[in-house]
């Protein structure tokens, strides 16, 4: 079972986050008539969101129909949803078998000492969240680790901790730029 | 002249998009005449990024690992008949490695467009469909599945035929087809590589399918980590939606079919069947106890067809060459061809295509290279969670599903991890049990608690804390865990166990009783010295060693402190003499 992943339950986040819940009537519009459409609202529900917050369960079940509890249920089980926020950059490592036997647990001390973080934890300037993930399907490039959607293959200790300053260096020189124009 | 780069996952995580951006800059740049492509995965993972140059005469070659600023070289060699260098072209070696193979599933990936229904049309694409719609019934089509001995591709290897026969005798309607691409198996990725390749190929076949057993709605259920996957299906269901071969009266025969796709949402045990089904429901994916089976009662109640991607990928082949010309590969009971994603410590790691019956040895060896660094091979990790590892003195199994069977691993859909001396087979079956205990949907006690016991006991063995009777008390549970599942992911959950501890009973002997991981993985029964007769002083293990466990000076050898280290290896590695020895 996924709901707990070892560390307690992972309860939804109970203050009520204030998004915006009419993004989502499009998307309830189009799927709420539509049965078993629950995991695709909850997806596109993510997409929009970046994660699922408890209002926005709340206000799918009230919506749809379905028992607030299936809806929790099912948000739960999947490993894809989250009920955290999560940080600006997504690092979805790899912990498939052909990774684990070309060493992606090196990988991970070396992103946990990094980021000062361990799986399922956003840093503390939010700029990045690690999940560990079972298997990407580039495993003959393993390891490999993908961060908001791209793949980085042939993964060494010291070549992600490179990735992972390279990135801070190129979000910091952003950010300047837009806080100075 | 068309320039062709391969671009499936593997490809552009290898850089391939950068290549094909410096190509078309170049190309743009100099104005030339010539076409820039995109294509699957032609299996050479190690390879990648590949690129494809065809001459005016069609001749290809085949340009290896690839980077960007090779573009404008590539083009001189292209135009002008530049000789390129050895290294950057194909060795003649890889060539025989791929000779060797016999694409069928993988026919089109890595030579066609995927994002292009015209490719496909080229190569005699929705030939079958046609020569099915037009000139037989849906029990000719189950006929001559059956000639052809096609078994399930997707783990189990049951007949398609009878599936397909089951669903077909049914009475009641609507019937679905629904074509399974989660892939589950961490460390496989077959059935990607083919939807990213020949996407149009598992439509032709779910269109055979759903004509055989008389569906009009098909699904994909599709990995959610495959985005790229689900993008090239999206686009060709809308090509051959255009082009009238999925809709309404498709090649005015009458016969309607459509398709749309379901993403997952991450859950391994989505995979099995009943539990794809109540996914597919909107439900939690819990498997349910079979019969009624999903040819009776599926999808809503209704009779539904399942089958994996590989499977479908051969359907069209087998109509357009014959179930008799599929049944001529193969074994006696495992015709054809399979695909297997070769990976872990192997040399040549990516996507093979082989005839059934070839041996191990031949797959790892011949095809595969061998071992990386040419270490000493251990194991082959078959079937994922649900499978086994089979150890070098049955290297010349034939890969076939009954011999397979027979080694305590099984088929599976076709992951095949390789593992070295170095790899300890305890801390194997703990990253399986690992898996299989998050894996689990709770349901069954045995497979929730079962798997979480056994890890327990394998944690500690690995953590240097193993008990007498651990060994006994796994094999107990095995038997517990295999008997009170009700699907089969509980129920071969602890074949990596059994596996390792038919194959390797003396690798947990050796961390029980004798406090050593003979592979040097299982860092808590490390035990880290400096060789005094090596040493020569220079103190940079001192200096790097996070705990100052190591003391020693110009004139006195170092020496590590038991009790101070933490058995990083720090000291190993920066030793340059290798005074360090470990054990
Ligand atoms: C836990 C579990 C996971 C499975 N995962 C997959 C999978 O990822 N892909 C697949 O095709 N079959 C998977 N299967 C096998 C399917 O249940 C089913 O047998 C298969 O899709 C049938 O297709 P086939 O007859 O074409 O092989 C899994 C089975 C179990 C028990
Ligand atoms: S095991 Fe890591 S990508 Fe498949």
């Amino acid at each position: 079972m996924q709901c707990c992943k070892g560390q307690g339950p992972q309860a939804p986040d109970p203050t009520v986050s204030g998004v915006d819940l009419s993004l989502l009537i499009p998307v309830l519009e189009k799927y709420k008539s539509k049965p078993g459409s629950l995991i695709t609202i909850l997806q596109k529900a993510q997409d929009l969101y970046g994660y699922l917050p408890i209002d926005v369960l709340d206000y799918v079940a009230s919506e749809t129909g379905i028992k607030p509890p299936n809806v929790y249920g099912v948000a739960t089980f999947y490993t894809q949803f989250r009920l955290k926020p999560i940080g600006k950059y997504l690092i979805m490592l790899c912990m498939g078998t052909a990774c684990h036997v070309n060493g992606a647990s090196a990988i991970e001390d070396a992103i946990c000492d990094e980021l000062k973080i361990v799986d399922g934890e956003t840093t503390e300037d939010n700029l990045f969240t690690l999940n560990n993930v079972a298997c990407l399907g580039c495993c003959s490039l393993s390891p490999v680790m993908m961060i908001n959607g791209e793949t980085h293959a042939k993964l060494t200790p010291d070549k992600a901790r490179k990735i992972l300053r390279e990135i801070r260096k190129q979000d910091q020189l952003e950010t300047g730029k837009e806080a100075t124009s | 002249m068309r320039i062709v780069v391969g671009q499936g996952s593997c490809g552009i995580a290898a850089g391939a998009t950068k290549v094909s951006t410096a190509l078309e800059n170049e190309i743009t740049q100099r104005n030339l005449p010539v076409s820039l492509e995109l294509t699957g995965c032609c299996g050479t993972c190690y390879l990648e990024p590949v690129v494809d140059i065809y001459d005016e005469h069609n001749e290809k070659t085949t340009f290896v690992m690839v980077t960007p600023d090779m573009a404008g070289e590539l083009i001189d060699i292209a135009l002008e008949g530049k000789t390129p260098v050895e290294t950057q072209i194909i060795s003649a070696e890889d060539m025989e490695a791929q000779a060797k193979q016999k694409k069928v599933a993988l026919r089109n990936a890595g030579s066609i467009n995927p994002e292009d229904i015209n490719d496909y049309l080229a190569v005699d694409g929705y030939k079958a469909i046609e020569k099915v719609l037009t000139t037989m019934s849906p029990t000719e089509v189950i006929e001559e599945i059956k000639i052809s001995g096609l078994r399930g591709r997707g783990g189990a290897g049951f007949p398609t035929w009878f599936k397909w026969n089951a669903a077909y005798q049914q009475k009641e309607s609507p019937k679905y087809m629904v074509c399974n691409a989660d892939e589950g198996d961490p460390g496989a990725f077959m059935d990607r590589s083919v939807l990213e390749g020949d996407p149009h190929g598992i439509i032709e076949g779910m269109l055979i399918g759903g004509y055989a057993i008389g569906a009009s709605e098909g699904i994909f259920y599709v990995r959610a980590e495959y985005p790229l996957a689900i993008k090239r299906l999206e686009i060709a269901i809308e090509q051959a939606r255009e082009k009238g071969f999925l809709g309404k009266n498709i090649l005015g025969t009458g016969f309607d079919f459509d398709l749309w796709i379901k993403a997952g949402a991450g859950a391994f045990v989505c995979g099995e069947e009943t539990a794809l089904i109540a996914s597919l429901e909107g439900e939690r994916g819990m498997p349910r106890l079979k019969p009624p089976f999903p040819a009776q009662k599926g999808y809503w109640q209704k009779p539904t067809n399942i089958n994996n991607v590989e499977t479908l990928a051969n359907v069209p082949w087998i109509f357009r060459n014959g179930g008799a010309a599929f049944a001529a590969m193969g074994t006696e009971l495992s015709k054809g061809t399979k695909v297997f994603a070769l990976t872990g410590k192997i040399k040549k790691g990516g996507l093979v295509e082989i005839p059934m019956g070839l041996s191990l040895r031949e797959v790892i060896f011949d095809i595969g290279g061998g071992i990386l660094d040419d270490k000493a091979f251990k194991a082959v990790q078959m079937g994922g969670p649900s499978g086994g590892c089979i150890p070098a003195q049955l290297l010349d199994t034939p890969v076939d599903y009954e011999s397979i069977t027979k080694t305590g691993a099984i088929m599976g859909s076709g992951g095949m991890v390789v593992m070295d001396e170095t790899t300890c087979m305890v801390e194997m079956a703990r990253f399986f049990l690992d898996f299989t205990r998050k894996e689990s949907c709770g349901k069954c006690i045995h497979c929730r608690m079962g798997t979480k016991r056994m890890l327990e006991i394998l944690t500690r063995i690995t953590d240097g804390k193993g008990k007498e009777g651990d060994i006994e008390l796994l094999e107990e549970l095995c038997e517990k865990v295999k008997e009170g599942s009700l699907c089969a992911l509980g129920g071969t959950a602890p074949n990596p166990v059994l596996t390792t501890l038919q194959y390797f009973r003396d690798e947990y002997e050796a961390h029980i009783y004798e406090h050593k991981c003979p592979s040097h993985q299982c860092t808590h029964l490390l035990t880290y010295t400096i060789s005094e007769e090596a040493c020569r002083k220079c103190g940079i293990c001192a200096r790097n060693c996070p705990t100052d466990a190591i003391s020693g000076s110009k004139d006195v050898v170092y020496v590590i402190d038991q009790d101070l280290c933490i058995k990083c290896g720090k000291c190993k590695t920066v030793c340059p003499f290798k005074a360090v020895d470990v054990d």
